[in-house]
């Protein structure tokens, strides 16, 4: 037409200041699409992020480490979300950044239904925000954390010197020589602690009236920390609002979708019902223990056999395993009543029945709780002094849990010839590699070799599995040998 | 040990009436003396004869809840957070789609320490008991923790409360505590907890960085004061204690120590020397460390920790929504008032001379008609409240006037710059 001449030079203008619009690969999301979006683009790009999402939380799942995490991420990346940084001059990096916005806000709406939806959406956005962030250019990232303000204050040189020595003992360094070069070269920063809640958490700072010293190889976390904090507080105020928004179905049946695939994506939560088939009573606990339990739950019910009582997370602990397992609400009462044998009946009914009751969802909030997997042992509610909850791979002292394997699994073909091995792997800190070796060792006579694990080279994720895993070989295995006959 | 009729409902209904300081409690939790949502919106629950539990109650000003109090009569009360509306209301603000929703907002950053979790390293009683002598760990605890929170975190206004029977609470009302998150609780908690790892780990002081092989990793510095405090009990702990005495004693200890050679010579000679008192052995062992490095070294200062750092009952810290036991209740099974303990004097509080409720009825008879919980020994416990009281009310009404000056002081600008316009 005849005004093409002057839509170009209006679109060239235009892409000039998109250039403004998007000037970072990394980005904290303030700011909400302000631009229109075609119904396609709504959905695939929030897809697209969703996969990557959901890579991350099963990595989050299956226990992979940082590193690990990050190169299955990266190559996800590649395919579904690339990001250049600004020295890519041949690719639109525009348009890119502005997927990635788009994408993210997406899913906010998708996520904001609920509590466990918004937990883990944080989590897994600031594992990608992580991700990024290590990948970018140091001089990019650089301009990016001064584009913003994170409130903090490098340290004067007088306080610098009056803490020296405190501020050295957050250092690394085999010589005090090396520690001194690191303290010369290292720059601390003064952040209010509540800032920097993990690094607090782990003592990786220094902490003086309400104030954390941060040597800055840990800023990171208070870039983190902020970025989780900025996700949490605009979630919730659209968790507020989108109870306000139209009920337009082009939409919401896309949302609803979305936040269903998250759910189904991850295979964590082992909260179905009797996987066995079978139901189980309280007077098959014991014979199912000795022969089918992970050394958690052995432990768990050797405990409570010996001292006739379990504390409060051991309790939970065994009790939601056994609920998963198929034990039902009358059997649990029954099982539990019978192990604390040392308690009168009025003080169990008060004490404790609610407490079964209520994890069966009976009770209080009437929430259907599934059996803790390996993650949430060998990370939430660490046993304390005289508890006997958790990962006995993890919370035994390596000699106690030599002693413990033998006199748990001997009988089921583990000697002390394959304990080294197995300590190898818990000195490494790959616990459940430890647990699925061990099952694979206890399972070998029914066939089990070394390297398949709990079926198709699986490691063990989750007690339930082992334990059901370990009652189908069984299963199998009489069934085999009526065949036979 | 007290019997029964100590706590019996009769003697309860007359503490509630005559002595129990309604009006401390209130001003402590509403930080203000006319009711506000600090107060209006908090969880109440009590506790009835029968173990009957009920919750979420809440009441308008403190008249009402010593009404409500003597009405139930319970054998205790708990205090919970602030809610983001009544919590009587709760369904209501549940049930509407307003976005408003019925959540924990405010409450005092509290911790409990029991002596149960010290069963590993205490002989001189076991679960409920408690005497003067177990109480030296409680005390350590107490300067140690009481350090960390205010110079670490710079909180002012913490409140002791000995829990009536083997333990201590502790109450922080500063502004900052009362409104951190879950997650912030759970991060302090994490920093302030060193004793970790289940009944079957040895070692359960693992805080230092990595090292390398002859250098250990450095004690974070939040620990510094906590070892010192370790060190300077540590003789007359195990002189007190004898942690060391009995085989299973010292095989632990030496379980604690990474030096293969020292354990065999140390084992060799102790197992000829039975009876040889603990502070004999840490000299040993201290003898054999000597020049074999810094490792061995670090090795001595954790086992310090682990013998003293305060073992905290986490779970109490990390949400808001946890009740706790109200300040001046009355344990039911020893009868004695949770009084609050000042934690600069605490090594000569004797958990054996903390007024029982039916001792202070009594020392109430014998003062006469008319007589309140100011002519008994519980005065001196209501003073201390109150004081504590008055210093956290004196730094809420600072803050209001720097809030207030600095609302006057944009007025004023406002003004000026206005002014600039007319000229």
């Amino acid at each position: 037409m005849f005004n093409n001449h002057e839509r170009r030079k209006f679109n060239q203008k235009s892409e000039h200041s998109i250039e403004k619009e998007w000037p970072f690969r990394l980005n904290f999301y303030d700011k909400s699409p302000w631009y229109e979006v075609t119904l396609e683009e709504f959905e695939k790009h929030a897809l697209d992020r969703l996969r990557i999402l959901a890579e991350i939380e099963s990595s989050f799942a299956r226990n992979r480490s940082w590193e690990e995490l990050k190169t299955v991420t990266t190559r996800q990346f590649k395919d579904y979300l690339p990001l250049n940084s600004n020295s890519a001059s041949t690719v639109d990096t525009q348009t890119e950044r502005r997927n990635d916005h788009l994408g993210h806000f997406v899913l906010r709406l998708a996520f904001c239904r609920s509590e466990d939806l918004r937990r883990r959406f944080v989590k897994a956005e600031t594992a990608l925000f992580r991700v990024k962030y290590e990948s970018d250019d140091a001089r990019e990232r650089e301009l990016f954390l001064k584009s913003r303000d994170f409130q903090w204050n490098e340290v004067e040189p007088d306080e610098r010197k009056q803490y020296s020595s405190e501020l050295k003992a957050l250092g690394k360094g085999s010589t005090v020589q090396q520690l001194e070069e690191w303290f010369e070269k290292e720059k601390f920063y003064k952040v209010r602690w509540t800032q920097v809640p993990d690094l607090v958490n782990k003592r990786r700072v220094l902490l003086i009236d309400g104030w954390a010293y941060v040597p800055s190889k840990e800023q990171l976390s208070i870039v983190l920390r902020a970025f989780e904090a900025n996700l949490e507080n605009a979630l919730d105020r659209t968790a507020r609002s989108i109870m306000r928004m139209d009920n337009d179905s082009r939409l919401t049946d896309v949302l609803n979708h979305m936040s269903r695939g998250f759910v189904a994506g991850v295979a964590s939560e082992y909260s179905s019902g009797p996987a066995t088939g079978d139901e189980i009573t309280a007077d098959m606990v014991d014979d199912l223990a000795k022969r089918h339990f992970p050394l958690c739950m052995r432990n768990l019910h050797e405990c409570l056999m010996r001292d006739r009582h379990l504390k409060h997370f051991g309790r939970l602990q065994y009790g939601l395993f056994l609920k998963v397992l198929g034990l039902s609400i009358d059997e649990a009462v029954a099982f539990w009543r019978k192990s604390f044998s040392n308690l009168t009946d009025d003080k169990f009914n008060k004490e404790y029945k609610y407490n079964i009751r209520h994890s069966y969802g009976l009770e209080g909030k009437r929430a259907n709780y599934p059996a803790k997997s390996c993650q949430q042992i060998l990370l939430a509610d660490k046993p304390g002094p005289s508890d006997c909850h958790g990962c006995p791979y993890r919370h035994f002292a390596p000699d106690n849990l030599q002693t413990s394997l033998l006199a748990t699994y001997s009988s089921q073909g583990l000697t002390s010839a394959d304990l080294a091995e197995v300590m190898r792997t818990v000195k490494e800190g790959h616990y459940h590699v430890a647990c699925t070796r061990v099952f694979e060792i206890t399972h070998a006579a029914a066939g089990v070799k070394k390297g398949e694990g709990i079926g198709e080279g699986e490691s063990v994720t989750h007690p339930n599995q082992y334990a059901v895993k370990s009652i189908e070989i069984e299963k199998a295995q009489l069934g085999d040998a009526m065949v036979v006959e | 040990m007290a019997d029964s009729t100590e706590t019996s409902p009769e003697v309860m209904l007359q503490f509630y009436r005559m002595l129990y300081p309604f009006k401390s409690i209130f001003t402590w939790l509403n930080q203000e003396y006319t009711p506000k949502d600090l107060f209006t919106h908090r969880e109440f629950a009590f506790t009835l004869q029968g173990d009957v539990y009920l919750r979420y109650n809440c009441f308008s000003n403190s008249d009402e809840l010593k009404k409500q109090v003597c009405a139930l009569n319970p054998t205790r009360f708990e205090i919970g957070p602030m809610y983001s509306s009544r919590p009587s209301e709760r369904k209501l603000a549940r049930s509407v789609k307003s976005g408003k929703l019925f959540t924990p907002l405010k409450r005092e950053l509290v911790f409990d320490i029991d002596m149960t979790d010290y069963d590993g390293v205490r002989t001189c009683c076991t679960s409920a008991g408690i005497c003067k002598r177990c109480w030296a760990f409680i005390a350590n605890a107490v300067r140690v923790l009481d350090a960390a929170l205010r110079t670490q975190f710079g909180y002012h206004h913490l409140l002791w409360v000995y829990s009536g029977r083997r333990g201590i609470h502790l109450w922080i009302s500063d502004d900052e505590a009362m409104g951190l998150t879950d997650e912030l609780r759970r991060a302090i908690v994490g920093a302030l907890t060193v004793i970790e790892g289940g009944k079957e780990m040895a070692k359960k002081v693992n805080v230092r960085g990595t090292g390398t092989k002859s250098q250990p990793g450095e004690l974070p510095p939040s620990l510094w004061h906590a070892r010192d405090e370790g060190s300077r009990m540590w003789y007359r702990l195990m002189d007190d204690q004898e942690c060391f005495l009995s085989e299973d004693g010292w095989r632990t200890l030496l379980k604690l120590v990474p030096d293969k050679k020292i354990v065999d010579t140390l084992e060799q000679r102790w197992e000829k020397q039975p009876g040889l008192k603990s502070s004999k052995k840490w000299d040993e062992l201290k003898a054999e460390v000597k020049d074999t490095g810094p490792r061995n070294f670090a090795a001595l200062e954790d086992i310090i920790l682990q013998y003293t750092y305060p073992r905290l009952d986490a779970e109490v810290s990390k949400h808001r929504n946890h009740l706790l036991k109200a300040p001046f209740c009355v344990h039911p099974k020893t009868g004695r008032v949770c009084v609050p303990v000042d934690p600069n004097r605490v090594d000569d509080f004797d958990p054996n001379t903390v007024p029982t409720v039916m001792q202070l009825l009594q020392e109430l008879n014998r003062a006469g008609e008319g007589a309140s919980w100011e002519n008994t020994s519980l005065k001196q416990y209501v003073d201390m409240l109150d004081r504590h009281v008055a210093s956290i009310l004196d730094d809420v009404r600072r803050r209001e006037r720097t809030k207030a000056a600095l609302q006057t002081g944009i007025f004023e600008l406002i003004c000026i710059s206005l002014q600039d316009l007319a000229w």
